[in-house]
């Protein structure tokens, strides 16, 4: 890039949106891929490349995605916990690629839980 | 662009660069590597993150977890555990000197809590050296806003609202000072940039230029418009290379952006910056001395009244923090800011914690914070929850405030009335293992060498109350030597020529004040309450509390200790040469300093 003018800045901050809003946490919904071994064993790596690919040829800028310890139901993995502002979060179980790219663009985009994939809604109570 | 699931933000500063943090970065990338998580994670180095004492750190975005103390080793189990499978590392967090279990959010931690960011607000969320980042932060917004939509009286109306006062120490109303040079009718005119800090113990400036070079280059860039001013110097000292490297390289992104150099913005006005190497003088530090260096003459302080020029030609010089605050007045205007701190001192500013404290580092406080706030809350208190004794504020010629003033909001006004100063920022936090007489002697004995000597009440005079605060170290005060410095401190302070000659005597003068009880001791007692003045102390061992582990002993340089295993211990006082290692290695208190 040659010299800017005012309006281009515009299009800079456009353009690094989603870095600096991944930084700052402040998004809209987050994803989190349970990456336990048990997860990892039955192919959660494969969940998050599918999610990372998505948003990044979507250009989504305010979803967080994310990654934690096994969910502690082994027998289903992999997992997936859906999370939007303000919302229950949601685990989704026995993922594979076509199920990731229909609740990304159902649920995390459009805002509509995809039952059919859903174990359910809220997680358990800590402490 | 490729963006990251998480971001490693790596301190980069220069207390963490030098306990290894870019091979830390390296074992990091290795090891993301290795998981096949290099595109998925990364790294990214900023700028100081201000918790120094824990350095090196990272902070993980967006879980904002908090790394401390890293070493190179850990950074495979930090890849393994938490950027794979998303479990923090629990022995690399933080955990409060008073409590218990970690605490991984930075969010949660009181030091970080506590503070507020704006000449800091990029401070380890961006990547210092790459312009797109400061730009995806709302930076050179403020530039853009200035050209393209207010005229320089406008701009000048908004600094002078907010209330932004010069952040080097002397507290000038910026937007006067500002507005005095624009009326200026002799050209071309200049902007400088004081990055010369060199008061021992502070970092504030340096900091900010390693964390966001770019908010400096902007404010510099908005006062130049504002000015009529052509050309910029940032001078900074060349002890700073990670400073001088980051200024560089954010000064060539910028003018790649056209925003320095002809036509910025395609506005028609021009402007460019250089940056000016110092030799590393305190007096460089003083304005009229500053200007000195940069026309390549012999750095000494001149005459003021007339204002300051280079070269003959208008000058605004104000202070790396000064710089810094200018965009973010424009962006968030006058009323914000000036929402901010007390009566007469507006937003916030910039501490640097040093000494006797946990959480030495970086800090950034609204005006008006009380020094109670700023040592406990923020910094952590005393190590061993030993007694706070005294703060120094304002630098080597600022002045001892003591724990009875605690409470003191600090601001500009406050602590002048305290007998000390704002000053740049630094902040020497001191416990009873300080002496008060022997902390005076060693700033005086800075500043006697930092005097340039142009000067006769300077020059001779902090030679003088040196003499005399040596001669009380070693045992040897006479009685009337207390009034002799109170006189000559108030004819240094009155007679000098420049700010540091007339700021000079503030360490002796305050302590006098606050500690005379200890300057006595040493006088008329021959003893030093603080077991700091070596001519004045003697290391015993108590027989009852030894338990003769010989853990003294071993440690001795002098081989002074002798006594059977399980047996007291004694000390042989003409092998002794009081370096207290012992005192440190007890674990029984048995070591005792009289």
């Amino acid at each position: 890039m040659g010299k800017i003018r005012p309006e281009d800045l515009e299009k800079i901050r456009e353009r690094m949106a989603r870095t600096i809003n991944m930084r700052e946490g402040d998004a809209r919904a987050r994803v989190t891929v349970h990456m336990g071994t048990c997860g990892i064993a039955a192919g959660a790596r494969k969940i998050m490349s599918t999610l990372m690919d998505l948003v990044e040829e979507r250009g989504i800028d305010d979803v967080v995605v994310t990654t934690s310890g096994c969910a502690g139901l082994c027998s289903r993995e992999p997992m997936l916990t859906v999370e939007l502002k303000g919302e229950a979060p949601v685990k989704y179980v026995d993922m594979d690629e076509d199920k990731t790219k229909s609740i990304f663009s159902e649920h995390i985009i459009s805002g509509k839980v995809v039952k059919e994939y859903a174990l359910a809604i809220g997680s358990e109570r800590v402490g | 662009m490729k963006s990251y699931r998480t971001n490693v933000m790596l301190c980069g500063g220069t207390g963490c660069v030098s306990n290894g943090a870019f091979k830390i970065k390296d074992a990091l990338e290795r090891e993301l590597k290795k998981h096949n998580l290099e595109n998925e994670v990364g790294v990214i180095m900023t700028g100081c993150n201000g918790f120094c004492a824990q350095g090196p750190v990272a902070v993980v975005k967006p879980d904002e977890i908090f790394y401390q103390l890293l070493k190179e080793e850990d950074a495979a189990h930090i890849v393994e555990e938490h950027f794979l499978k998303g479990r923090p590392v629990k022995e690399l967090l933080y955990t409060p000197p008073a409590e218990k279990s970690p605490v991984p959010k930075m969010s949660d931690i009181g030091f970080f809590s506590k503070q507020r960011l704006i000449a800091l607000r990029n401070r380890g969320m961006i990547d210092p050296e790459q312009i797109d980042e400061y730009i995806g932060r709302d930076g050179y917004k403020a530039l853009a806003k200035v050209l393209t939509s207010m005229k320089s009286e406008e701009v000048i109306q908004e600094v002078s609202d907010s209330g932004l006062r010069g952040r080097g120490g002397a507290g000038f109303p910026t937007g006067r000072k500002w507005e005095s040079r624009r009326k200026d009718p002799r050209t071309p005119k200049y902007i400088v940039c004081n990055a010369d800090e060199g008061d021992p113990g502070a970092f504030m400036d340096r900091s900010i230029v390693e964390a966001d070079p770019h908010s400096v280059i902007e404010g510099m860039i908005i006062g130049a418009y504002v000015v009529g001013a052509s050309k910029g110097y940032v001078y900074i000292r060349m002890e700073y290379p990670l400073a001088v490297k980051r200024m560089r390289l954010a000064i060539e992104q910028a003018r790649e952006y056209g925003l320095l150099g002809e036509d910025i913005f395609g506005t028609g006005f021009d402007f460019d910056i250089d940056i000016f190497q110092g030799a590393g003088a305190f007096v460089c530090g003083e304005t009229t001395a500053l200007v000195s260096s940069i026309e390549g003459r012999i750095p000494e302080p001149r005459q003021r009244p007339p204002r300051t020029t280079l070269w003959g030609k208008p000058v605004v010089i104000n202070n790396v923090e000064t710089w810094a605050n200018v965009p973010a007045i424009i962006n968030r205007g006058a009323k914000w800011f000036s929402s901010i701190g007390t009566e007469t001192s507006k937003g916030t500013k910039v501490f640097s914690l040093a000494g006797d404290i946990n959480n030495a580092g970086l800090v950034e406080v609204p005006m008006g914070i009380t020094l109670r706030e700023i040592v406990f809350d923020i910094g952590g208190g005393i190590p061993k929850g030993m007694e706070f004794k005294a703060v120094q504020t304002g630098g080597p010629s600022g002045g001892v405030i003591p724990a009875s003033q605690l409470d003191l909001p600090v601001d500009y006004e406050q602590l002048n009335a305290a007998g000390s100063m704002m000053g740049s920022g630094g902040m020497i936090i001191m416990s009873r293992k300080s002496c008060m007489v022997d902390v005076a002697r060693y700033f005086l004995e800075f500043l006697n060498d930092e005097s340039c000597g142009k000067c006769t009440p300077c020059r001779e005079g902090s030679g003088e109350m040196l003499r005399i605060l040596e001669r009380i170290c070693q045992g040897e005060g006479r009685p009337e030597d207390l009034d002799t410095l109170e006189e000559l401190g108030e004819a240094i302070r009155e007679a000098s020529l420049c700010g540091l000659g007339q700021s000079l005597p503030n360490p002796v003068l305050s302590s006098l004040e606050h500690f005379r009880d200890e300057y006595e001791a040493h006088i008329n007692d021959k003893k030093c309450p603080a077991g700091v003045c070596k001519a004045l102390i003697t290391f015993t061992i108590d027989k009852e509390k030894c338990k003769g582990c010989r853990l003294c002993a071993k440690n001795c340089p002098q081989e002074a200790i002798s006594g059977e295993a399980k047996e007291p211990h004694t000390i042989d006082q003409d092998k002794c040469i009081k370096c207290g290692v012992c005192l440190d290695a007890c674990k029984f208190d048995a070591v005792l300093v009289a």
